[in-house]
């Protein structure tokens, strides 16, 4: 029992969080910038600041992830870490060529009140910056938010700085993803093929942190959102923005600066998400839903149909990123599933509101707490004083999974323990199917292995 | 080797070639892919494998969300270290001071989990801000009658072998509180095995064998008592010179306690370690011991190996890891199998271990120390590498290269050290080199 230090009594805390359901901003700005073209992430602070990102996102793609760092010292924390970042924007260029340096802070460079925008352009006037190269910056102190917060801030900083005005509409979408998988980002573009909506897709990590084996290291893979496509975004039709605490912020700079409206909306996971977004995008890109999308609908609500039995009823734990677990929240309830205990380390009022919207009627009984102490113990011990069916989060509901015996279906940030989140998506009709297939699996295989001989079935 | 920057050059060592020593302990530049960490981290893994003490981080999540039971330190009973307890700094405590949350944490932690002991680890932020951390741990400390030790790990304050040190200073107030305890005739502490995969197991098996006796890991499978009577020990035996000598030193000053530098990696490394110990005692039964001991293994593991040799040889591979007296270990190992090393390198190694290698190593071995992909990838294909052992960082780079992976560090799956470790490195190595994935692409 790894977790038998757990209790079903749930004592107050104060100030401890135990087993996070989170982490800090840095990560997810460097995720985030990992999914332009041509640009290297780099980490104003601490050299293991950047050591741990890399290693936590190489742990989750099993891929190469390439970012650099200020490798902050004694003297820095003193006298500022601009003199760190200057020389780190030469050597970079020099050295490793990216087209974009995309700089994000740390708690340590924000605390010693290192201003990132006002060093770069120090590093532009001082001609560290060779032509047609680009520096980006966003403020990412790890105190504030969680790693959902420096995807957020990564994203602004992108269109802040590239997204131009000119005199000319595009007709075009812009799709600004929130955190979501390089499989996802794949399969909205997919959707997005089908439904002929011209657009840009930003970020995309597809192509960069599911690349394929070719005997070569790349430095800079073929994918991710170009130059001329993040300019572009400043004269597009509109923005749909894919969830709230991942994009809110870069849709509503858009707006500011560019004055491209934007529609907010849930990432889409389930039918009714996915609904949501088709609709949206018919209705923005002015085109009809082929009918080759419609059918994708269809095979999914039929599987549904199929196996109801199997769902109805069960109750479910999970845990994530907020922008994940409202519409996957939604999703299970359509399916008749009880979701019962959420989690999320990250904070924001809007969590509690739409999960009262999504659980109030029909699952009156749903316990749901984000941000401060929302952690792996809190969810635990709601188990422990009544149980689940199923549970679904990070690779962290291992420990739970083994402890109480509950069947484990992987989904979020990160999964460090199996493969498959890169390539297989969880967005959109095909993805709902997926993840429908990957719950059915397990309660399935659960009821195969421990149900009693006399019922034991073939057909299921 | 075109794309290495000027002011690394005199970090990049060719046996035979080169004229310049090679540079080392040095800062790395701002702005390098370095593949090193900080200070916590140094002193965070040194720690981790302690099992029935509470590790607290206080700082904002980031550094114990990131640090969650990612070593594999077997514990034989608690398993407290796996969990991951954070201070959570937000910009609230950022502003008016962490001391009060601390003292909560710390608190409450104590209450719930009751632990034989408390580390309290300082992250980059908790310098700046200026929690007096030293005071909030003795506060805490007489009030719930436990040690709570400060380990003061500021990620900026040095390398990763600075975090080793604070990680020492934390041990070195355990070591000797217990005067109770009546030693065993030939008794040792294991310094710098972390039981990663059980490996510590396996070692105490071996000493056992021979007649010694083991007061305590540091750290791996420890525990708050035994390393309260760890200078009780006629002799420390310290592995991963990096991590631990800072409490060898100072153990041999403060308790005259001697030590012996061993490895346990490979044939050779690990029977030195034996029969140095038993040297050390002067006892004759005791070496004889070792030599049936040694014996023994070899009969058994020498034909075993012959296979994986007959595969291997002539194969090519580079290593870089965290620190060079393990990459010493590594290259004679793989020499065991065949095998030649024509890169070699360590993010934190120190002149003496860079001056081995290069005595150890072939001519035409290229030496690099504090490295980065850019530089590892460009080597492994000029020198044609066939197999990488490096950490979780360099995995997906060797296999993007098309070459094989031994991961010698945190992630490692199966016990390394020892006979036993060998045949497990040597399947290891035969399984990922001929792997028959490696067909379906041009190198």
């Amino acid at each position: 029992m790894l977790l038998n230090h757990t209790t079903s009594k749930i004592v107050e805390r104060k100030a401890l969080t135990v087993n996070p359901a989170k982490t800090c901003q840095p990560i997810g700005a460097m995720y985030a910038a990992l999914g332009v073209h041509g640009c290297l992430p780099h980490s104003h602070g601490s050299q293991g600041c950047c050591s741990y990102h890399r290693s936590t996102l190489t742990r989750h793609y099993k891929e190469p992830v390439m970012a650099a760092t200020s490798s902050f010292t004694e003297g820095s924390s003193v006298f500022g870490g601009q003199a760190n970042l200057l020389q780190a924007i030469t050597n970079i260029f020099t050295i490793y060529e990216p087209d974009i340096i995309a700089v994000h802070s740390t708690c340590l460079s924000e605390t010693i009140g290192d201003d990132l925008g006002q060093i770069v352009s120090k590093a532009a006037s001082d001609g560290k910056i060779p032509e047609g190269k680009h520096v980006i910056q966003a403020p990412t102190p790890s105190y504030v938010g969680s790693h959902v917060t420096g995807y957020a801030n990564m994203l602004e900083g992108i269109v802040k700085y590239f997204a131009k005005k000119s005199d000319e509409l595009k007709n075009q979408l812009n799709i600004l993803s929130g955190w979501v998988e390089p499989s996802d980002m794949r399969e909205l573009k997919r959707i997005l093929k089908l439904m002929k909506v011209k657009n840009v897709l930003l970020p995309d990590t597809s192509d960069v942190l599911d690349s394929p084996m070719t005997g070569k290291f790349e430095m800079y893979p073929k994918g991710g959102t170009t130059i001329p496509e993040m300019v572009s975004m400043g004269d597009s039709l509109h923005t749909i923005a894919l969830g709230e605490w991942a994009t809110e912020k870069a849709a509503v700079n858009l707006d500011n600066q560019c004055k491209v409206k934007f529609s907010m909306q849930d990432l889409p996971i389930g039918i009714q998400a996915t609904d949501r977004f088709i609709q949206s995008l018919a209705k923005l890109g002015s085109v009809s839903v082929p009918e080759s999308i419609n059918d994708e609908r269809g095979r999914l609500v039929d599987v549904i149909t199929d196996m109801h039995q199997y769902l109805y009823n069960k109750r479910v734990a999970l845990w994530g990123d907020p922008d994940q677990l409202i519409p996957l929240a939604e999703f299970l309830v359509d399916m008749d599933m009880k979701p019962v205990y959420i989690v999320s380390g990250t904070p924001g009022k809007a969590f509690e509101k739409r999960m009262e919207k999504i659980l109030g009627k029909s699952v009156p009984e749903a316990k749901y707490k984000n941000g401060a102490n929302a952690d792996m113990l809190l969810m635990h011990q709601w188990i422990k004083e009544n149980p689940v069916d199923l549970l679904i989060g990070n690779t962290y509901g291992k420990y739970i999974s083994r402890d109480e015996n509950i069947p484990f279906v992987r989904m979020g940030f990160p999964i460090i323990d199996r493969v498959g989140h890169s390539y297989f998506p969880t967005l959109g009709y095909m993805g709902g199917l997926r993840i429908l297939e990957k719950i059915l699996s397990v309660l399935m295989d659960r009821q195969d292995a421990t149900c009693p001989e006399e019922s034991f079935e073939l057909v299921m | 080797m075109e794309r290495i920057i000027k002011e690394r050059s005199t970090q990049v060592h060719t046996i035979g070639t080169s004229v310049h020593d090679l540079d080392c302990e040095k800062k790395s530049l701002a702005g390098s892919v370095s593949q090193r960490a900080c200070v916590f981290c140094g002193s965070r893994v040194v720690l981790y494998p302690i099992a029935d003490a509470l590790h607290l981080i206080h700082g904002p999540i980031g550094c114990a969300a990131y640090t969650w039971d990612i070593r594999g330190a077997l514990s034989s009973g608690p398993q407290l270290h796996r969990l991951s307890f954070s201070t959570d700094l937000r910009e609230r405590d950022v502003v008016f001071g962490g001391e009060p949350k601390l003292y909560t944490a710390l608190t409450e932690l104590i209450e719930a989990y009751q632990p034989k002991a408390a580390f309290v680890y300082s992250t980059c932020i908790v310098g700046v801000i200026g929690d007096d951390v030293e005071a909030v741990c003795r506060k805490v400390s007489a009030e719930q009658k436990i040690d709570v030790l400060p380990v003061m790990a500021e990620g900026f304050k040095g390398t990763k072998k600075d975090g080793y040190k604070a990680a020492c200073d934390a041990l070195s107030k355990l070591v000797g509180t217990d005067n109770e305890f009546q030693a065993p005739p030939f008794s040792i502490n294991i310094l710098g095995d972390f039981n990663l995969a059980g490996e510590l197991w396996m070692l105490k098996e071996y000493y056992e064998k021979i007649g010694v006796n083991i007061i305590t890991g540091l750290t791996g499978d420890g525990r708050i008592n035994e390393i309260r009577q760890a200078h009780k020990a006629s002799i420390n035996v310290v592995q991963c010179s990096g991590s631990m000598m800072h409490l060898a030193k100072e153990m041999e000053e403060k308790y005259g306690i001697p030590f012996i530098k061993v490895s346990y990696f490979g044939i050779e490394d690990m029977a030195d370690a034996l029969y140095e110990v038993a040297g050390f005692f002067k006892n004759d039964e005791m070496l004889e011991k070792a030599r049936n001991l040694v014996s023994e293994e070899i009969k058994t593991l020498l034909p075993a190996l012959a296979p994986f040799k007959e595969k291997l040889q002539g194969k090519k591979a580079a290593i870089y890891v965290g620190g060079a007296f393990k990459a010493i270990s590594l290259v004679k190992a793989l020499r065991l199998i065949g095998m030649k090393t024509v890169m070699v390198g360590s993010q934190t190694g120190n002149k003496d271990d860079y001056n081995l290698l290069k005595k150890l190593c072939d001519e035409g071995t290229i030496i690099v120390d504090d490295s980065n992909p850019n530089e590892l990838s460009e080597f492994v294909k000029e020198k044609g590498v066939d197999l990488f052992i490096g950490g979780v960082k360099e995995r997906p780079i060797a296999y993007k290269l098309g070459i094989g992976f031994c991961d010698h560090n945190h992630e490692r799956k199966e016990a390394l050290a020892g006979f036993e470790g060998m045949l497990n490195f040597a399947n290891e190595v035969y399984a990922s080199v001929t792997s028959p994935v490696w067909k379906f692409f041009k190198r």
